[in-house]
């Protein structure tokens, strides 16, 4: 196909779509670290899915007169306390830190998204209601109230995961609801609403499909955010319950030992480290390929 | 101006009552009665079905959420934040004692954030793609990433178990001791501060890169100008507004970090007294820190939002 062509299908309307499909691939692997990012979570994905076939020992499985021993060729890197095996408790670990990640960022995507939308597409007094409480909690830091409503459910996986999927609601919802409040003045909204097509139609066909690109860099970012919060509530005390292994309550299982071993803080730690950046830098691509505006800007 | 500022203080206290509600309302709405979390089941077999009744009475816990609530509120207007439902000590007292803690810490933080944040920002954004953009870039992103309480523990394995340089934990009062307390608040100063730094820096870069594309900027170039009016007095001016919003935006995670170093080092701040007060479900406190904490990260957002008219006279406040 020559250029002009190319051209002239463009502005037709009837360009075909690979090109828009490799334009995005294109750009979103353009960085090293982006690349570096996604290989990262694929592993980071493979590592939680096959945690039981991969790990070398049981995650729980104590044994005392191995008890803090350093790394070495039958406990690569070493053994905590218990003489439970660091690997193996850093493998299973990544299954509740993806799993507080999706499950979280799942909630309050989902309820933040609804109350965005509605707060942006029928205005008045509902958008001031939604977006005053959204701005309360806007003020309030996340972690703090993650940790209220941890503490008060009583923590353990289920309950850490609803209070930072609520801990994280408003951002989704004010982000929605602007993103609402601009499409709303459309052409192809208005043409919509013209051929009287229903709210539900005009909020769920129109609006929320053209909304969307900016809310998956956002859900991209604040899974790695989820799981360092996940992390600090566990090391407080307040997150997932123990034997369960997860990476922050890790950090603090070791830090009695920091004397001695301070390996059992160290490792955890940098796993968290390494998971945040991949999904940050996922969605950084994500931003990059998504709104050429701001390309190369962060 | 005036308007501007009653309308925004107004906004302000809404939002604090709103987070009160949402916190009173929450904390008895969830499930548990708080006794049965206050106490053990060992303990709770001691008490008669009178005396716990008793006990609720006394804490006020058997009459309706609404008069409770309007009850607290009014105490609050008068400054007491309220009792402890099991100690029975004062929660603004603890308050009183522990606030200045947690501000000296989270405020030296902000500062650091502002200090070295925007400077590395700008100087990266004006040398961007030379490796001293690729260095602060990517110690930027790892700023961002780093878990707090992680860097606090290898901070102290580094500095006070191995090489013994500083105290591992603790927090003595600067009127008491200066050059101890100085000490011990270094390490904690320093973990709260690499996420405003971080993120400073990563906003001030991206800000600064978007002014550079402007019209004017280019029009100041072709007049000639040194690259250093260039920058001081047509970028970094225009490129301030946004920084100082997001600045002011790290207050949150600066009280939320402060949590979680105060429980690292070992420093009876704000964040401790919530922390231990969620721990043994005692609602007055948790009540009565949340309020304060709230209270301080409105009222500095307030301050930074006001703080633009000085900064960038167009805004003019309508």
């Amino acid at each position: 196909m020559t250029k002009e062509t190319q051209e002239l299908d463009v502005l037709q309307g009837t360009a075909p779509r690979v090109n828009e499909v490799k334009r995005f691939f294109r750009v979103f692997l353009s960085r090293g670290l982006v690349v570096f990012g996604l290989v990262v979570v694929i592993l980071f994905l493979i590592i939680a899915a096959a945690a039981p076939l991969i790990s070398p020992y049981e995650p729980n499985k104590q044994n005392l007169r191995e008890a803090l021993a350093p790394p070495s060729a039958k406990h690569l890197l070493g053994t905590d306390y218990l003489g439970r095996d660091t690997l193996s408790r850093l493998i299973h670990g990544s299954r509740m830190s993806l799993m507080v990640g999706l499950v979280a960022v799942g909630i309050a995507a989902v309820v933040g998204m609804v109350l965005g939308l509605v707060a942006g597409f029928y205005g008045s007094w509902i958008n001031l209601v939604i977006m005053r409480v959204v701005d309360a909690l806007m003020s309030f830091p996340m972690i703090l109230l993650a940790m209220l409503l941890a503490g008060l459910l009583g923590g353990g996986l289920r309950n850490v995961m609803i209070a930072l999927g609520v801990a994280m609601i408003p951002a989704y919802a004010r982000l929605m609801c602007g993103q609402v409040l601009a499409i709303r003045e459309t052409d192809y909204v208005m043409a919509g609403r013209a051929m009287g097509s229903s709210n539900m139609r005009l909020m769920f066909r129109h609006i929320v499909p053209n909304a969307f690109p900016p809310l998956i860099v956002l859900i991209t970012m604040q899974i790695g955010s989820a799981i360092l919060a996940e992390a600090g509530l566990s090391y407080l005390g307040i997150g997932i319950t123990p034997p369960t292994p997860s990476w922050g309550a890790m950090v603090n299982d070791g830090f009695p030992y920091l004397l001695t071993n301070p390996l059992l803080s160290f490792f955890p730690g940098v796993a968290i480290m390494i998971v945040v950046f991949a999904f940050n830098m996922v969605g950084d691509g994500l931003r990059d390929a998504l709104d050429p505006r701001l390309r190369g800007m962060l | 101006m005036l308007a501007y500022i009653i309308r925004r203080v107004i906004q302000a206290i809404i939002v604090v009552f709103l987070v009160t509600l949402l916190v009173f309302f929450g904390m008895r709405l969830l499930p548990g009665d708080p006794l049965f979390m206050l106490f053990n089941p060992n303990q709770l077999q001691n008490y008669t079905q009178e005396e716990l009744q008793r006990i609720r009475h006394e804490a006020g816990l058997d009459r309706p959420f609404i008069v409770q609530y309007f009850d607290w509120l009014g105490d609050v207007f008068r400054g007491e934040l309220g009792k402890s439902i099991l100690t029975k000590t004062s929660v603004t007292k603890d308050v009183a004692k522990r606030i200045p803690v947690t501000m000296h810490i989270g405020g030296l933080a902000f500062l650091l954030g502002i200090v070295f944040g925007i400077p590395f920002g700008v100087i990266s954004a004006i040398r961007r793609g030379t490796w001293l953009d690729t260095v602060v870039t990517a110690l930027a992103n790892i700023g961002i990433t780093v878990p707090i309480f992680w860097l606090g523990i290898m901070m102290i394995w580094a500095f006070a178990v191995r090489l013994h340089w500083l105290p591992a934990m603790g927090y003595t009062s600067p009127v008491e001791n200066f050059v101890l307390n100085t000490k011990q608040i270094i390490m904690p100063v320093i973990c709260l501060a690499v996420f405003p730094i971080a993120s400073n820096a990563r906003q001030a870069r991206s800000s600064m890169l978007e002014i550079l594309r402007q019209d004017y900027i280019r029009t100041a170039w072709s007049k000639g100008l040194t690259e250093r009016a260039v920058i001081a007095r047509h970028a970094l001016k225009n490129s301030l507004i946004p920084i100082v919003t997001l600045a002011g935006m790290g207050i949150p995670m600066i009280v939320g970090g402060s949590v979680l170093v105060e429980q690292v080092f070992n420093i009876p701040g704000m964040g401790r007294l919530t922390v231990d007060a969620l721990f043994q479900h005692d609602y007055p406190y948790v009540q009565g820190t949340t309020l304060i904490l709230t209270a301080v990260v409105v009222f500095t957002n307030l301050l930074v939002d006001i703080s633009y008219g000085w900064l960038d006279p167009r805004i003019r406040y309508t």
